[in-house]
C-alpha cells in the first residue's frame, strides 16, 4: 500500500472524463505502484490461491473436510460472516457524524468506511458460499428464478439486505469517486438520499444477521432478545477499530490526510459502543447465571466448559480480557488519543469482538446440541486456509478500492484547500 | 438423451458455475439437477422427464431397477405416529431398519434415527442423554429409551429458516426436503429443536447390494452430497398404506403410526386412552410424534 | 359343579394353597383364578357365550417344539388326567412357570379332558390360535390395548389389512417378562475425517 502518489497525476488527467475514463484509470491505478504495493498485492493473491487450493479440496470432498459435524453444523466460516456482517455495518458510525451532523473531519474518511464495507459484504458473500454444501444452487435464492423464501427465512432476508447494503455502498462510493475525479460534487439530490438510506441500511444488516440467530427458538443461548443490541454494539467496536488502523497505515502511507480529530472522535464513539457491549453482554451472562435453568449450559460451556469439554473457553476469557482492556484504554482521554495505546487499545478491541463473534456467538450457541450432545468444534486446517484466503482476498479488493480512491480523495482535498 | 445430458452439461459450465461449484455439484451423480425447478414448481411432462432420468441414472449406479415413485397425499390422511417409552427397550433395530429402507449413507454413517438412553431418575432431560450406550443387554437398569427422529411437526422451524423452500410440509403431514432443490445452508439444523436433520458432509456411500430400489423423489431416493435429509415417515411405503419400515420392525410393538383423522385408527386410540406428551412442547411446533406411556 | 369337564370349583379353591412349582403348557390365567377362590361356594354361571367373540387372524402359536402339537398325541385315552397339583418330573419338567407360579399351575391354562384346547376361567374351551382371549381375562388393560393395535408389534397396512401377533409370540406363556436384546452397534461419534 506505498506511494499512491506516484499515481496522482492520472487523476488530474481525469478531470471532466467519461465513465471510460475513470475506468481506464482504475485499472491504471491498481496496476501501477511501489514494490511496497506489489510484495503486499502478490502476497495476498498468494493466500487467495492457497485458500483456492483448499476450497477445491472441500469442494471435493465435501464438508466434511471441515470440523463441522451434524451436532455442531455451524462454525468458522459462520462466525467470521458474522463478524464481518458488523465489520460492513460498521461504516455506518462514521456516516452518521459526517452526513448528519456536517462533521467535517471525518466526512473525508467515509469513504474508507464505506470501502471496507464493501470489501466486507463481498467476504460474507464469500464465506457464506463456501460453507453452503451446494453452491451451484445459489441460484435458487435468486427472486423471481429461484425461490428466495422471504418473508419467512431469515437467511433469506439476510441475502436481500447484504445484497442490497452491497449495492448500494459500491453505488455510494462509485458515485462520489467519479464526482470527484470529474472535479465535481457528488449530484446531491441523488448521493445524500443515498448516504442517508445507508445509516438504516447498515443497521438493517447486522440486526436481520442477528435475527438469523435470534430466531431459532431451538437455541436458546441465540433465543435472547437482547442479541441483536449485542450483534450492533459490538460491529459498532470491531468495525472502527479496523478503520482506525487503516486510516493510520494510509496516513503514512500516503498522502491521504486524515486529521487527527477524526481519529479521536471516532475512538470516543468507540468507547461509548465498548461500554454497551461489556454493558449487555453483562446482563446476558447475569440473567443466565442467576436463574441458572437449563438454558445456561450453554454459557457454562463457553467460560467454563461442562464435564471437562473445554476447547474454546481460553478463546473465551481472552476475549473477554481484551474487550475489558480495550474499553479501559479508550475510556481514559489521554491513552485513548496516544497513538500507541491508541492502537494497542484497537487491536485488542478486534480480537475482543472476532473471538466472541467467530467462535464465542455460532459455537456455543450449538454447543451442547438440541439433544444435548457436546461435540467439540474446533476447524481443520483447511477451513482455516480457506477462511485466509476469503480474509486476503477481501483485503485485496479493498487495497485495490483505496488504491483508486485514495488519489481522487487526495486530489479533491488539495483542491478543496485551493478554492 | 445422451445429447440431453451433454447439453446440460454444456449448460452447466456456459451458466457460470464456476470450477468449484461444478467439483462440487455437477461431477454428482445428480449433476442434471442444476437446471431442475423445484418439486412443487414442476410440470408433470418436466416431472415425468427427471424421474425417467433418475430411474436410469440410477438403475446404472446400482445395478438393479430403480423405480422413483412420485405418490402425492392421500386424501383425508394426515399421519401422525406415536411412541410409546415404557415399551421401548433401545435396542436400536428401528434404526437399521431405517438405515435399510432409507438408503441412508454407510460412510460417512448417516442414521436418521438416534435412541437416546435417558436416566429415570432425571426424566426426559436430554443433558442426560446419551446416544452411544451399548450393553449386553437393554434394557439396561436404571434406564429407559427415548428414540428420536423427525417429529413432523404442524409448525415446522425447519421449513420456517429455509431460504430457498426447499423443505416444507406436505398436506399429509409429512415434512420433505428437495434434495435437488437444497442449497446445504443447514438454516434447517440449526432450527430444528429435536435434532432430526442430517447433512451429507461427504459423498454417501450406499453399497449396490443394499439398496432399497423403491424408492420415492421426497424419500429415500439416493441423495447427493451436501445436501440435508431426514425421516419422511417412510413416505414411500405410507402412501402406499404400509407401515413405516421402524414399526415393522420395533421388536415391542413400541412403534405406532396411522392416520389421525381416522377415529378407528391406533394413533387416535392412543391420543384418546394414553398419557401423551409431545416434546419440547414450549416451542409451539406442534410434533405429530407422540410419546406415551 | 363341574367347570370344565373333569375339574370343579371346589377342586380349584382346594389346590390354592398347594406351593405351585407346576409345570404349565399353555399360557396366562389369573381372573377367573383370584374370582375362583371367593365364588368356590356358590356355582357360577356357565358362558356358553365366548367372553369376546373377536377373533383375530394371527401367525400359528410359537410352539417351541413344533412335533409337540397335537398334545392329544400323547395326552389320549391312555393317559388319564391327573388333576392332583404337583411338580412334574417325567415330561415338560423344562417347564419351569414364572408366572404368578404361587397360584398357579397346568391345568389353570391348559384343559385336561382336551389338551389341544385351552380354557377360560369359565370354562369355555378356546384352540391356541386364540390364546389372547385367555391372556386377556387377567390383563384386561393390555387386551383391550392390543385390541385396538396399540400393544404390541403391527405389521402391514396402517390403513388395511394388519398382521396381529400373539401375545405369547413376545411373551413365553411361562415366563412371560419380555427379554431384553443386545442392541444394535451405537452411532459412530462425530469426529474428523483423516
Amino acid at each position: 500500500m506505498s506511494n499512491a502518489s506516484s499515481a496522482l497525476p492520472a487523476a488530474g488527467t481525469g478531470r471532466g472524463g467519461s465513465l471510460g475514463r475513470f475506468f481506464l484509470f482504475s485499472v491504471r491505478q491498481v496496476t501501477s505502484g511501489g514494490r511496497g504495493y506489489w510484495f503486499w498485492v502478490l502476497g495476498l493473491a498468494m493466500v487467495v490461491a492457497l485458500g483456492v487450493a483448499a476450497y477445491v479440496r472441500q469442494a471435493t470432498g465435501g464438508l466434511i473436510t471441515t470440523a463441522m459435524r451434524d451436532q455442531v453444523s455451524w462454525g468458522f466460516y459462520i462466525g467470521n460472516f458474522t463478524f464481518l456482517v458488523g465489520v460492513a455495518a460498521a461504516a455506518v458510525l462514521l456516516v452518521i457524524p459526517a452526513y448528519v451532523y456536517q462533521w467535517k473531519p471525518i466526512k473525508e474518511v467515509v469513504i474508507l468506511g464505506e470501502l471496507l464495507a464493501i470489501s466486507a459484504i463481498i467476504m460474507c458473500g464469500l464465506f457464506v458460499m463456501v460453507d453452503v454444501g451446494r453452491p451451484d444452487h445459489a441460484w435458487h435464492l435468486i427472486p423471481g428464478i429461484g425461490r428466495l423464501n422471504v418473508p419467512s427465512s431469515l437467511l433469506g432476508w439476510d441475502v436481500l439486505v447484504l445484497n442490497g447494503y452491497l449495492v448500494l455502498n459500491i453505488v455510494i462510493v462509485t458515485n462520489l469517486l467519479f464526482a470527484l475525479f470529474r472535479g465535481k460534487e457528488p449530484n446531491k439530490k441523488v448521493f445524500y438520499p443515498l448516504v442517508l438510506l445507508s445509516i438504516p441500511a447498515a443497521i438493517g444488516i447486522h440486526t436481520v444477521t442477528a435475527f438469523l440467530y435470534n430466531g431459532f427458538a431451538s437455541r436458546p443461548f441465540w433465543n435472547a432478545s437482547i442479541l441483536a443490541p449485542r450483534f450492533l454494539a459490538s460491529a459498532f467496536c470491531s468495525g472502527p477499530a479496523v478503520l482506525l488502523i487503516l486510516m493510520q497505515i494510509l496516513r503514512k502511507a500516503t498522502r491521504f490526510e486524515i486529521q487527527d480529530s477524526a481519529i479521536w472522535k471516532v475512538a470516543e464513539l468507540m468507547a461509548y459502543s465498548m461500554f454497551l457491549n461489556l454493558f449487555l453482554l453483562g446482563a446476558e451472562v447475569f440473567k443466565e447465571y442467576y436463574s441458572n435453568t437449563e438454558h445456561l449450559i450453554h454459557m457454562r460451556y463457553m467460560f467454563t466448559g461442562v464435564n471437562g469439554h473445554n476447547t474454546i473457553v481460553p478463546y473465551m476469557w481472552f476475549s473477554v480480557v481484551c474487550s475489558i482492556s480495550a474499553f479501559l484504554l479508550f475510556l481514559i482521554p489521554r491513552t485513548r488519543r496516544h497513538p500507541v495505546t491508541l492502537n494497542v487499545g484497537c487491536v485488542l478491541i478486534f480480537l475482543g469482538c472476532y473471538l466472541e463473534k467467530g467462535m464465542g456467538l455460532v459455537i456455543p450457541g450449538l454447543t451442547p446440541d438440541t439433544l444435548g450432545e457436546i461435540y467439540e468444534y474446533f476447524p481443520t486446517p483447511n477451513e482455516l486456509f480457506i477462511s485466509a484466503g476469503i480474509i486476503a482476498m477481501g483485503s485485496l479488493v479493498f487495497t485495490l478500492l483505496v488504491k483508486i480512491a485514495t488519489p481522487i480523495m487526495i486530489e479533491h482535498n488539495a483542491s478543496a484547500r485551493h478554492d | 438423451m445422451s445429447e440431453s445430458i451433454s447439453r446440460r452439461k454444456f449448460l452447466c459450465i456456459a451458466a457460470g458455475c464456476a470450477a468449484a461449484a461444478s467439483v462440487a455439484g455437477c461431477s454428482d451423480i445428480t449433476h442434471t439437477s442444476f437446471f431442475r425447478h423445484n418439486f412443487r414448481d414442476m410440470t408433470p411432462d418436466e416431472l415425468k422427464k427427471i424421474i425417467a432420468d433418475l430411474e436410469r441414472e440410477h438403475s446404472a449406479t446400482f445395478g438393479k431397477q430403480v423405480l422413483v415413485g412420485v405418490d402425492p397425499p392421500m386424501d383425508g390422511v394426515s399421519f401422525a405416529y406415536a411412541l410409546d417409552i415404557s415399551r421401548c427397550i433401545g435396542c436400536r433395530r428401528c434404526v437399521y431398519g431405517c438405515v435399510g429402507e432409507n438408503n441412508q449413507s454407510r460412510d460417512p454413517q448417516i442414521q436418521w434415527i438416534r435412541v437416546l438412553e435417558m436416566n429415570k431418575e432425571k426424566g426426559i432431560d436430554f443433558q442426560e442423554a446419551n446416544p452411544y450406550y451399548d450393553a449386553e443387554e437393554v434394557p439396561r437398569p436404571g434406564h429407559f429409551y427415548l428414540p428420536m427422529a423427525c417429529q413432523q411437526c404442524e409448525n415446522p422451524a425447519c421449513v420456517k429458516s429455509c431460504p430457498v423452500g426447499a423443505t416444507w410440509r406436505e398436506k399429509d403431514g409429512i415434512v420433505v426436503v428437495d434434495y435437488d432443490w437444497c442449497l446445504g445452508c443447514r438454516c434447517c439444523l440449526s432450527a430444528c429443536p429435536y435434532g432430526a436433520r442430517r447433512f451429507n458432509w461427504g459423498k454417501p456411500t450406499l453399497p449396490a447390494e443394499e439398496m432399497n430400489p423403491d424408492t420415492h423423489y421426497l424419500g429415500n431416493r439416493p441423495r447427493p452430497k451436501g445436501v440435508v435429509e431426514k425421516c419422511t415417515f417412510c413416505i414411500q411405503r405410507t402412501r402406499r398404506g404400509k407401515y413405516p419400515k421402524c414399526v415393522e420392525v420395533c421388536p415391542t410393538g413400541s412403534r405406532k403410526f396411522g392416520n389421525i383423522l381416522d377415529p378407528e385408527s391406533e394413533i387416535r386410540y392412543i391420543l384418546e386412552h394414553k398419557r401423551v406428551v409431545v416434546l419440547k412442547n414450549e416451542l409451539n411446533t406442534h410434533p405429530r410424534f407422540y410419546y406415551f406411556f | 359343579m363341574a367347570y370344565g369337564p373333569g375339574i370343579t370349583w371346589g377342586d380349584v379353591g382346594k389346590r390354592l394353597p398347594v406351593r405351585a412349582a407346576a409345570a404349565l403348557a399353555g399360557a396366562i390365567l389369573c381372573l377367573g383364578l383370584s374370582a375362583g377362590g371367593a365364588t368356590a361356594q356358590e356355582a357360577p354361571p356357565r358362558h356358553t357365550v365366548p367372553v369376546d367373540s373377536m377373533v383375530f387372524e394371527t401367525p400359528p402359536p410359537p410352539f417351541r417344539d413344533p412335533d409337540i402339537f397335537p398334545c392329544s398325541q400323547c395326552h389320549n385315552a391312555d393317559m388319564p388326567p391327573n388333576l392332583q397339583r404337583r411338580q412334574l418330573v417325567d415330561m415338560h419338567d423344562d417347564i419351569v412357570l414364572k408366572h404368578d407360579e404361587e397360584h398357579r399351575w397346568c391345568l389353570d391354562c391348559h384343559d385336561a379332558q382336551n389338551r389341544d384346547r385351552l380354557h377360560l376361567a369359565n370354562g369355555t374351551l378356546i384352540p391356541f390360535e386364540q390364546s389372547y382371549k385367555l391372556c386377556g381375562q387377567c390383563h384386561g388393560d393390555k387386551y383391550r390395548d392390543w385390541r385396538a393395535g396399540v400393544h404390541g408389534r403391527r405389521t402391514g397396512e396402517w390403513n388395511g389389512k394388519k398382521q396381529y401377533l400373539l401375545c405369547v409370540h413376545c411373551h413365553y406363556s411361562h415366563e412371560p417378562k419380555f427379554k431384553g436384546l443386545k442392541p444394535l452397534a451405537p452411532p459412530i461419534p462425530p469426529g474428523r475425517k483423516p
